[in-house]
């Protein structure tokens, strides 16, 4: 894996937000990790742990802090105009709600087609309209579709929608925000199924976020684990459900419901007492010592550094 | 047993300006004392739908229709007067909701509430002093910790995991025989959900109450249920044990559904089963078998007639023409009525 070019380099990326009366919100505190070409990484994490303010943070969506994101070499945050629209045809977007996420004055054919248009894809009205109509073939509508506005849609079509208005511009790169926590169960095996096919068309780098576990270690290649604005695990996505090292990944594991009766009653669980605490005011040290059960008097006044504790899976932890 | 509950034949429309909404469509299920029954389905199949109508909460335009029964302890409910029903909502049968943000009134403190249900249904004359000892006691149950100090707060001074404890305090402080639960932990982090469903369980063995659980994540079935119950389209397609609906499963729409969704415990990386298409409209449903539109292993009687309830023992029931003996049943990929394959 490590010898694949990288795409996407985060380091030490921090996002705060000021909280008033002097606070300081550190949504994302000293992040790093890398994303190479053509994999998939997924962000998991309880809400309120930074893992959306993060992935925008990455593709410039929001300014950051501290630290820096370097996509191909570039600095993300200090683009030209020039470099930022080139960015912007190589990296796209899915959103979580697919009500919210389209224009609802538009045609479905517009939504998908204001892409190709803004970056000039197209030679003509009649390629546009080929492209556009291909690219509702690939997401399973079809062309009676495109003239349709958007309301006339469900949940699972708008959300193929979005897809296909990500993907008109021929991205490289495709961030996932929770891009199937407001379908039914039985829709968002299509939209995995069809962003899993995508991605192995076009060879996409993909960064998906959800707090859905296990449909995230069914798309990714390696997951990072973060908790309070802190990433803690980063490893291959089987490492990380068959060894987890930091214990909050293995609470956090444990604490999925598994769809099988006898499995579900035998496995050991382990329960995590209390609530995140307020990330307006974390505890000193490791942000989930509060909760530990391995907690040990180091862990209240260092915070852990993210170290490679075996090849390729990375842990913040005092254990190791 | 005596179930505690007995569904028989429960039709609710609602009557829009667009036509008859058919919500729920004849379903039949008991409700055994101290166990937990799940209904499981997508959005829009009718299962919150036949909640409210055991609550009688069934508002216009909807209408519980002619020829539907539930009966409570032998009583049909649904000829209950008004002041039965205030009786019986929240004394015989309570309920928790998924938001409890929203369900909580946020103008009054922690502790009014759950001593308001409790005064409603005072036989006893509980002074309020005891009432209240009662609320204590009930919100060191559901895990709150500091009980007195939480009973002077309001719903916004807690978190997401406490205000569910609290719902659940409310719920339970008349004891009651019957709670549903309506999506109780889908708004909650995996973790907190892991901690509501683990006090339910031990809430239930301590009180012994009956739970109906609605949801759709079907691991929190899987941990929860000892009954099974799943619904599409305002009918019940197949219901039975745990067990039997996990492992067994005979309906194509169960099948489809328990397949799509990839197991973290697993380290397959197929492709998971999909179920094509959207659920049909409920103002014109199918005439046939409604699943048929988007069934793979659809025949032509499906979309002409109904399918009737099969019994496969055990209480195991499944509505699918596949169960009939004459179906061509070798391409399925699970097995159907008394016929045998892989």
């Amino acid at each position: 894996m490590s010898n694949r070019p990288v795409d996407l380099e985060v380091k030490n990326l921090c996002k705060y937000y000021n909280a008033g009366r002097k606070r300081v919100l550190k949504a994302v505190d000293d992040v790093s990790f890398v994303i190479y070409k053509g994999e998939t990484l997924g962000i998991v994490g309880e809400s309120g742990c930074g893992k959306t303010t993060c992935g925008k943070t990455c593709i410039g969506m929001l300014e950051k802090t501290g630290g820096t994101v370097t996509y191909q070499g570039k600095d993300v945050h200090s683009l030209s105009k020039q470099e930022r629209f080139d960015f912007s045809g190589k990296v796209q977007m899915i959103f979580q709600d697919p009500y919210a996420s389209l224009d609802p004055h538009q045609k479905v054919y517009d939504i998908v087609a204001e892409g190709i248009r803004i970056h000039k894809l197209a030679k003509d009205k009649a390629q546009e309209e080929r492209m556009v109509l291909e690219l509702l073939d690939m997401v399973g509508l079809n062309a009676e579709h495109a003239m349709r506005n958007v309301h006339e849609f469900s949940g699972g079509q708008r959300q193929r929608i979005g897809i296909a208005r990500a993907l008109a511009v021929e991205p490289e790169f495709l961030f996932c925000d929770e891009p199937i926590s407001a379908l039914d169960v039985s829709i968002q095996a299509q939209i995995i199924n069809l962003l899993m096919k995508l991605q192995k068309q076009r060879e996409l780098t993909m960064l998906f976020i959800a707090h859905d576990l296990s449909m995230v270690k069914h798309i990714s290649d390696r997951i990072a684990v973060m908790y309070l604005g802190n990433l803690v695990e980063l490893a291959n996505s089987a490492d990380l459900y068959k060894n987890p090292l930091h214990p909050y990944t293995g609470a956090l594991l444990s604490a999925v419901p598994i769809a099988d009766p006898k499995a579900s009653r035998q496995r050991q669980k382990v329960m995590l007492t209390g609530d995140v605490p307020s990330p307006v005011n974390p505890p000193a040290g490791c942000r989930f010592s509060g909760r530990c059960s391995r907690c040990m008097d180091v862990c209240s006044q260092k915070k852990p550094e993210l170290k490679e504790v075996e090849p390729g899976h990375f842990v913040a932890c005092h254990l190791y | 047993m005596e179930p505690l509950v007995h569904i028989n034949n429960l039709s609710v429309s609602y009557f829009t300006y667009a036509g008859e909404v058919q919500s729920v469509r004849g379903i039949s299920f008991n409700i055994e004392k101290g166990k937990t029954t799940a209904l499981v389905g997508e959005s829009g199949c009718g299962k919150s739908v036949t909640s409210k109508s055991l609550l009688g909460l069934i508002e216009k335009p909807g209408v519980i229709k002619q020829g539907s029964e539930i009966l409570y302890e032998g009583k049909n409910i649904l000829e209950f007067t008004e002041k039965e029903w205030l009786h019986f909502r929240g004394k015989e049968c309570s309920m928790i909701f998924q938001d409890a943000l929203v369900s909580l009134n946020p103008t009054m403190m922690i502790g009014k509430q759950i001593m308001e249900n409790l005064q409603n249904h005072n036989k006893d004359n509980l002074p309020t002093g005891e009432i209240r000892r009662k609320a204590k006691e009930m919100l060191d149950l559901v895990g709150i910790p500091d009980a007195e100090a939480c009973l002077n707060k309001y719903p916004h001074e807690l978190s997401g995991g406490m205000r569910q404890r609290v719902m659940i305090a409310t719920a339970l402080i008349t004891n009651p025989k019957l709670l549903i639960a309506d999506e109780p932990t889908t708004a909650l982090d995996v973790t907190i959900q892991a901690q509501i469903l683990e006090l339910m369980k031990e809430l239930q063995k301590k009180l012994g109450m009956a739970i109906i659980m609605i949801t759709h994540d079907l691991g929190v079935v899987a941990d929860m249920a000892d009954e099974i119950v799943v619904m599409y389209a305002g009918k019940i397609v197949e219901k039975g044990s745990n067990e039997e609906i996990f492992y067994n499963p005979r309906h194509p729409y169960t099948w489809a559904l328990m397949n799509s969704v990839p197991r973290l415990d697993l380290d397959s990386k197929q492709e998971l089963v999909t179920i094509e298409g959207t659920i049909p409209d409920m103002i014109q449903p199918p005439k046939g078998c409604a699943f048929c539109s988007r069934c793979p292993y659809a025949m032509n009687i499906c979309a002409q007639h109904m399918p009737q309830n099969t019994d496969l023992g055990d209480g195991h029931q499944v509505a699918c023409w596949l169960t009939d003996p004459r179906a061509d049943v070798s391409h399925v990929p699970f097995l159907t009525g008394g016929a045998v394959n892989v």
